[in-house]
């Protein structure tokens, strides 16, 4: 048993789970941007997955990587426009429109996938990101290699989580965000435009969901599968929960279900060998749901989440 | 007097079928302290959210200062100096003070600008004498607290003109004083106010002006409202002479309800501690008391919805101390609830399933486990005719329905299906006087049929005039009881601080 436990906590171990933590980081908190100004995005799911392709798409016809990462937020924004088209512009179903994004989405990056590669035996890869060690900070020992030795991708995620806080809690952007989320009649009364305020907050998440699914296929797998984002999408909405709609926790959430998860990987690649693999891989999603059935108990959403704003009504 | 600071020209706005306003001139100079006064449904309402550029007007103008000026948003109307106080407060309850105050006020650099946003709060509390805590969550201020908040936050944005739509129904007698002080020194200072009331003795003391609306359309104009007698306001607001119901003598029978020994804890609110009470067939029992001192436990633990931690509870005589809203309710017991829009009626489904919400399950509106829509809408049309709610009809929104309206609804839905005993918290809270008188006589008719009926309220004229017997709450105590020879208001009033215990036998 203990050979076990040293195989799985090395600085490997540290490393994996910082950059299993990076998409759905960025997935989180673009999840919860659209939610904190009161809109639900259950398109998350099919919008990571036609980022990832996009993405990848532009990276592997261009071979520029930067310009693959800036298609797959533009298409993440646009996606997070068309959803609030639906739910904050016509005040249609949350639910039902952000199933319908992910199944337009998914379909969408299906049949130009094909439609670009065409069906070929070994999917095409792309020579991804490498890491981009940070000098000095990189030496530190155990933690150096662990978090200084990462994708530029990864960085960024760190740095996306304070500047999140700062956006929400800091400018006047974020409190509208916070207060359209809460009472919208309130922003309205107050001059604020909730339609625009919720627009530009379900895009903004867009772009972040956008950042997510490149980081699948141009730093983790380097090539696009139909099963790359497998869940991940759904996982971010039940880490907002889990995270109670804050960056701070909300990264945390990430962290810790990434742990899980690095930690099941290990598991299954070391010597428990007799245990179908398939119940390992089920592990972060148990710890998902128990978390959150813990957590979630006294967990506030904000009050106005799925309610679609009208003018003039009482 | 000086050159108006708003008018309003001509303001027609048409719901559907309902003219909400039709041609209404109304102005306010600087300095002024206009009323606005009308039945429920006049359009009051509607005529604030048309100045505040809620609704577009369909047709007429609105000068502000003398110059013509567009209002499509409240961010037209704030930046025209107009701010208003809406009849339901619009605060984000888990953001703070300074949060709510700071809400569209542009930032420093990028950030919000809280040390402005500081600094103006002081300047405002030492010109008004309105103070509040910048870092208190808006969910733990009191009511008047709330109300000083939105007064704050329309003068930090330079309101010339303050809306406030009927401010004191929701205050606490004492807090209305301190309202008056700030109105007038605003006032003073050259702000315009347009103050909406029902309470006519309010409109007399505060205001300098009164417009009447009824149905829309501008009824008559005040212009020394100190030296018009309510009753002539009132006459002009309805139409017809309002007489104050008689209060006939009766014998009370046995008692309907006890309550003894009751205790809760474990809530949000003042817990009851020890509370026993009765009310008899045919009696009216007056529960007086600042409100936030155990009025709400005592509504909730009567209509089973909160169990008492200790004590009995009896209807008729039976025991039911432990029994569900729906068992009691099928013993006769009715319940009009304090807030009508949460958990009062359902703002968002037709008025007519509201109305038969807590009896749908009843073989009136339903049929083998299926609704009897029919049913429910020959109810709900019944109920509008008698009780006059004014509405297109029985299927619109709940949510729709002006303030008085809806209170009248919900009045209808419990007294449509006879009572033994029924508990009211404020029954005429924001109801017209009309609509007022008109709810004391269906009271005083149930007594007259032997209902035992509870009057949970602040307003103790009402009080004196409904009840037999007034029992004063104080800190989730009964701190007396009076029989109606024996109350008075100074006398009620000095229970209701807690001094001069009188304990009667009760
Ligand atoms: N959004 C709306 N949709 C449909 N009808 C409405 C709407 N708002 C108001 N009305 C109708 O317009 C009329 C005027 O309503 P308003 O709320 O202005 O009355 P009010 O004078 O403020 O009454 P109260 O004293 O009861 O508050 C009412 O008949 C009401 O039902
Ligand atoms: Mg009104």
């Amino acid at each position: 048993m203990s050979a076990v436990f040293e195989q799985i906590f090395q600085v490997g171990f540290l490393a994996a789970i910082i950059r299993i933590a990076t998409p759905l980081a960025f997935a989180t908190l673009g999840e919860m941007f659209s939610e904190r100004a009161g809109v639900l995005n259950l398109g998350i799911e099919g919008i990571m997955l036609l980022c990832a392709m996009a993405g990848f798409t532009a990276a592997s016809l261009s071979g520029s990587l930067w310009l693959g990462v800036l298609v797959a937020v533009l298409v993440g924004a646009l996606m997070g426009a068309l959803h609030a088209l639906f739910t904050v512009a016509l005040g249609l179903s949350q639910h039902v429109c952000g199933i319908g994004v992910t199944l337009f989405s998914s379909g969408l990056a299906y049949f130009l996938y094909r439609l670009i590669f065409g069906q070929q035996s070994v999917p095409p890869s792309i020579d991804g990101f490498k890491p981009a060690p940070i000098p000095l900070l990189s030496d530190i020992p155990i933690l150096g290699p662990a978090v200084f030795n990462q994708f530029t991708l990864v960085y960024l995620a760190i740095i996306a989580v304070p500047l999140a806080a700062f956006v929400l809690y800091r400018t006047p952007w974020g409190l509208s965000v916070r207060m359209v989320g809460e009472n919208p009649r309130a922003a309205d009364s107050a001059g604020v435009s909730v339609i625009a305020t919720r627009f530009q907050a379900v895009i903004l998440g867009g772009a972040l969901m956008g950042l997510a699914g490149a980081f699948l296929t141009m730093a983790q797998f380097n090539a696009f599968t139909f099963g790359v984002v497998s869940g991940r999408g759904w996982v971010a909405i039940a880490l907002v929960v889990f995270g109670r709609w804050d960056p701070w926790r909300s990264a945390g959430a990430a962290l810790l279900f990434a742990f899980v998860d690095a930690l099941q990987l290990r598991m299954q690649a070391s010597g428990l060998g007799h245990i179908p693999y398939e119940a390992f891989l089920m592990l972060p999603f148990i710890f998902t749901i128990v978390a959150m059935a813990f957590m979630s108990r006294n967990a506030v959403a904000p009050s106005a989440l799925l309610k679609p704003f009208r003018r003039g009504e009482r | 007097m000086s050159a108006p600071l708003i008018e309003m020209r001509g303001i027609t706005k048409v719901f559907g079928a309902v003219k909400a306003n039709e041609g209404v001139d109304l102005s306010v100079a600087p300095g002024e302290i206009l009323g606005l006064l009308g039945e429920n449904g006049a359009g009051k309402t509607t005529l604030m959210n048309v100045l505040f550029g809620a609704y577009a007007p369909d047709a007429g103008e609105i000068l502000v200062e003398g110059r013509p000026v567009a209002i499509h948003n409240s961010a037209d109307a704030l930046a025209a100096g107009i701010g208003m106080v809406h009849q339901h407060f619009h605060l984000a309850p888990r953001l703070t003070v300074l949060e709510n105050l700071l809400i569209g006020i542009p930032g420093k650099s990028g950030r919000i600008d809280r040390a402005r946003g500081l600094a103006r709060l002081t300047e405002i509390s030492r010109q008004y004498g309105l103070s509040l805590d910048p870092n208190l969550p808006v969910s733990a201020l009191s009511v008047g607290e709330q109300q000083r908040l939105e007064i704050i936050k329309a003068l930090f944005r330079g309101a010339k003109l303050l809306i406030l739509d009927e401010p004191t129904a929701v205050l606490a007698p004492s807090e209305v004083d301190g309202l008056f002080a700030a109105l007038r020194s605003m006032a003073a200072q050259g702000l315009g106010i347009i103050f909406i009331s029902h309470k006519l003795n309010e409109v007399r003391a505060l205001t300098h002006r009164c417009v009447v609306l009824r149905h829309g359309k501008v009824a008559g104009r005040v212009d020394h409202p100190a030296e018009t007698t309510s009753a002539e306001m009132a006459r002009l607001m309805c139409g017809h002479e309002i007489v104050p119901p008689v209060k006939e003598a009766s014998t009370p029978g046995a008692a309907v309800l006890t309550l003894d020994g009751s205790s809760t804890a474990g809530h949000a609110g003042t817990p009851l501690r020890d509370v026993s009470l009765f009310v008899r067939a045919g009696e009216i029992l007056g529960v007086a008391g600042v409100s936030g001192n155990g009025q709400r436990a005592l509504a909730d633990v009567i209509s089973g919805m909160l169990p008492p931690r200790a004590g009995t509870m009896t209807i008729a005589g039976k025991t039911v101390t432990q029994f569900s809203p729906r068992e009691l309710q099928a013993l006769g017991l009715g319940r009009i609830p304090e807030d009508r829009m949460t958990t009062g009626l359902v703002t968002n489904l037709p008025l007519a399933d509201s109305m038969v919400l807590p009896r749908i399950g009843t073989e009136a509106f339903s049929r083998k486990g299926l609704l009897n829509p029919a049913a429910i809408r020959a109810f709900a049309e019944a109920q509008i005719k008698a009780y006059d709610i004014r509405c297109p009809g029985p299927m619109v929104r709940a949510g729709a329905l002006s303030g008085g309206n809806l209170q009248k609804a919900l009045l209808a839905r419990e007294l449509a299906f006879d009572p033994k005993v029924l508990i009211v918290s404020q029954p005429t809270r924001g109801l017209d006087i009309g609509a007022a008188r008109f709810i004391h006589e269906k009271f005083l008719a149930m007594r007259a049929k032997g209902c035992g009926i509870i009057v949970i309220g602040e307003d103790l004229e009402e009080l004196l005039m409904l009840s037999d017997r007034i029992a004063v709450m104080y800190e989730g105590r009964i701190a007396g009881t009076l029989t109606s020879a024996d109350a008075t208001v100074a006398r009620l009033g000095l229970m209701m601080t807690g001094a001069g215990q009188t304990e009667e036998a009760a």
